[in-house]
């Protein structure tokens, strides 16, 4: 057995479950700071992904990154690098697909966060980036975890923008959902059904560990 | 060197329009009902709100100048805030909530000063708790040692004993101005309770809907209010519309039917007569400024016998005058019916209605009875 897409989809998932903590908790963190109607429209936007098809964050992501298209003429040109079709196009898959994930969790956690502890922060003379490490992200611990291993999980699920930006070539861009999809469609079933076995494992021993960290968290604070 | 505080705020409906000084060393009293906008004010000298016009200066250096457009974050006003709940932080131990902003010094120093604190304090044996474990006294302990910890050159108190219960209250208060007179700079004390204030600070101002009254003495505020705010904040309990009597130096309160010899000048925008409930006393026959009153209710306090009062004179609608009397004094009374009753001329305090509680002259209108609830 070619345990190449586990190392593959592990990668991707958490390459972009780092880069979508930070672009989610930033995103949340200067929504909530927005004027009301800003603040409208940007939710809208940014949860977008959550609700659309992969299949269309696929196609819209191959309207900017192929080969021809805008960003993907101009990456080729300069660095002489094709940005689909390689293993790390998944990333932009995944990150997309997630983004809203992680957003909505941290949004909602810094929606319940005390103002006063931010305020007395500053009063203190601490630096708003201070506050937001060491005040608001240890304060909304529990919510922003929750986000992160969420988009770890769905990041490593991920299939139908993933197929389409990064293809399926074995040993280059093969991950487990695509591996899935392509021996169940050449009917190796047996080996299919491995791959489902190996996702299920990961998956849960994910949910498993947060259970784990948010009990042990409980009897440490508040 | 003082802070100076001059601003305005439209909040909404609600207007804020606050001027004061504190001297320093000096803790001066932001008196008033809830909702007046005293937590508003410190949020704007703290730089947490931004008014919309004024000006707030601290030790010389301009903190907020809406003409000159300055307007300083609050890490760099120096201040600190006494939060009403101490808003510690949560995930952090007393020591470390401590040391919080202390993160410029080196390891060494930031030990020291933060131990320096704990025993300034008495946090000696908490330092490792979590606010969570922290008693009610060791948490504004914290709060303190965590605000003087940032050298601040002023400190405002949202009213700093709120969170405690009584017993704990009239503990920790003498700790709390020990700590303000050890600090030296000014400092200005919020809260809604006179007593408490009457006990902590020698200067009061009174904010009413908003609006301040110009900085007073403690005893002035209590001997004579000049606006209605003012004198419930004192505690006086009774109020009736007020006009210049036939005679000078008299008054008459058309509602009770009485024509009254008031020690005050008339001034100018008095329309409200102040008398507080330990003011009114049962008179002897013939006495200055007595007049008879039908009892209409007794209540019982504490140390205090209540008794609701009509003056015979008194229109269908008038509100009730409350005389508060000893237990004794009260039982001694021959006839609980009907008593005659005086007000000495220096204890009618004659008011402007800044309160805007409709205690305009207006006799037929409902009135108040007693709008002593803060």
């Amino acid at each position: 057995m070619d345990w190449y897409p586990l190392g593959n989809s592990l990668r991707i998932a958490a390459i972009s479950t780092a880069a979508v903590f930070f672009l989610g908790t930033g995103a949340a963190y200067y929504t909530a700071k927005a004027p009301r109607l800003v603040k409208g429209l940007l939710d809208v936007a940014l949860t977008l992904p959550l609700v659309l098809p992969p299949t269309v964050v696929g196609y819209l992501l191959l309207l900017v990154l192929g080969p021809k298209r805008p960003v993907g003429a101009w990456a080729l040109e300069t660095f002489g690098v094709r940005l689909t079709m390689q293993w790390w196009s998944a990333v932009f898959a995944t990150v997309v697909v997630t983004f809203p994930l992680m957003y909505r969790t941290a949004r909602g956690a810094f929606e319940s966060f005390d103002q006063t502890l931010a305020q007395a922060g500053q009063t203190l003379g601490l630096s708003n980036i201070c506050i937001f490490w060491r005040v608001r992200m240890p304060c909304c611990r529990q919510g922003i975890l929750a986000g992160t291993v969420l988009v770890f999980a769905r990041a490593l699920g991920e299939y139908g923008a993933t197929s389409m930006i990064a293809g399926y070539t074995p040993g280059r861009t093969a991950a487990i959902s695509t591996t899935v999809y392509q021996l169940w469609r050449t009917g190796e079933d047996g080996l299919a059904l491995r791959w489902v076995l190996v996702n299920l494992a990961i998956s849960a021993a994910v949910l498993l560990a947060v259970n784990l960290l948010e009990r042990k968290d409980m009897g440490k604070c508040r | 060197m003082p802070l100076n505080v001059q601003i305005k705020k439209q909040y909404g409906a609600f207007r804020l329009n606050v001027d004061f000084s504190a001297q320093p060393g000096e803790v001066l009293a932001l008196l008033g009902a809830s909702g007046c906008g005293k937590s508003a004010t410190l949020k704007c000298i703290a730089g947490i709100h931004r008014p919309d016009w004024g000006r707030i200066e601290l030790d010389g250096r301009v903190l907020f100048d809406s003409e000159r457009r300055i307007d300083l974050p609050p890490q760099k006003r120096r201040v600190g805030y006494l939060f009403q709940q101490y808003a510690l932080f949560p995930h952090m131990t007393a020591e470390q909530n401590i040391a919080a902003c202390l993160g410029r010094l080196d390891r060494k120093k930031r030990r020291e000063r933060t131990a320096e604190l704990v025993a300034l304090l008495r946090l000696e044996g908490a330092e490792g708790l979590r606010p969570a474990q922290l008693s009610g006294g060791q948490q504004q302990r914290t709060a303190l040692a965590r605000i003087l910890a940032s050298q601040p050159l002023a400190i405002l108190l949202d009213e700093p004993l709120a969170a405690l219960d009584s017993f704990l209250r009239r503990q920790l208060e003498p700790e709390l101005r020990d700590v303000l007179e050890r600090f030296g700079g000014p400092a200005v004390w919020v809260s809604h309770d006179r007593g408490e204030v009457y006990r902590n600070c020698r200067r009061v101002c009174v904010l009413t809907a908003g609006r301040s009254a110009p900085a007073c003495g403690m005893q002035e505020l209590m001997s004579s209010p000049k606006t209605v705010g003012a004198a419930r904040l004192s505690g006086c309990g009774n109020y009736a519309p007020v006009q210049p009597g036939p005679r000078p130096g008299t008054v008459s309160v058309p509602v009770w039917g009485l024509t009254l010899e008031a020690a005050a000048p008339w001034r100018e925008g008095v329309t409200v007569l102040g008398i507080r409930e330990e003011r009114v006393r049962p008179a002897g026959e013939g006495a200055e400024n007595a007049f008879r009153c039908r009892v209409v209710r007794v209540t019982e306090d504490v140390s205090a016998m209540l008794a609701d009062l009509q003056p015979e004179g008194a229109a269908e609608n008038a509100p009730l005058l409350r005389m508060a009397l000893g237990k004794d004094v009260w039982a001694a009374l021959p006839d609980k019916e009907r008593v005659l009753v005086l007000v000495h001329a220096g204890d009618l305090l004659l008011l402007e209605d800044d309160a805007g509680v409709g205690l305009c002259p207006n006799p037929a209108g409902a009135l108040p009875l007693h709008p002593t609830a803060l």
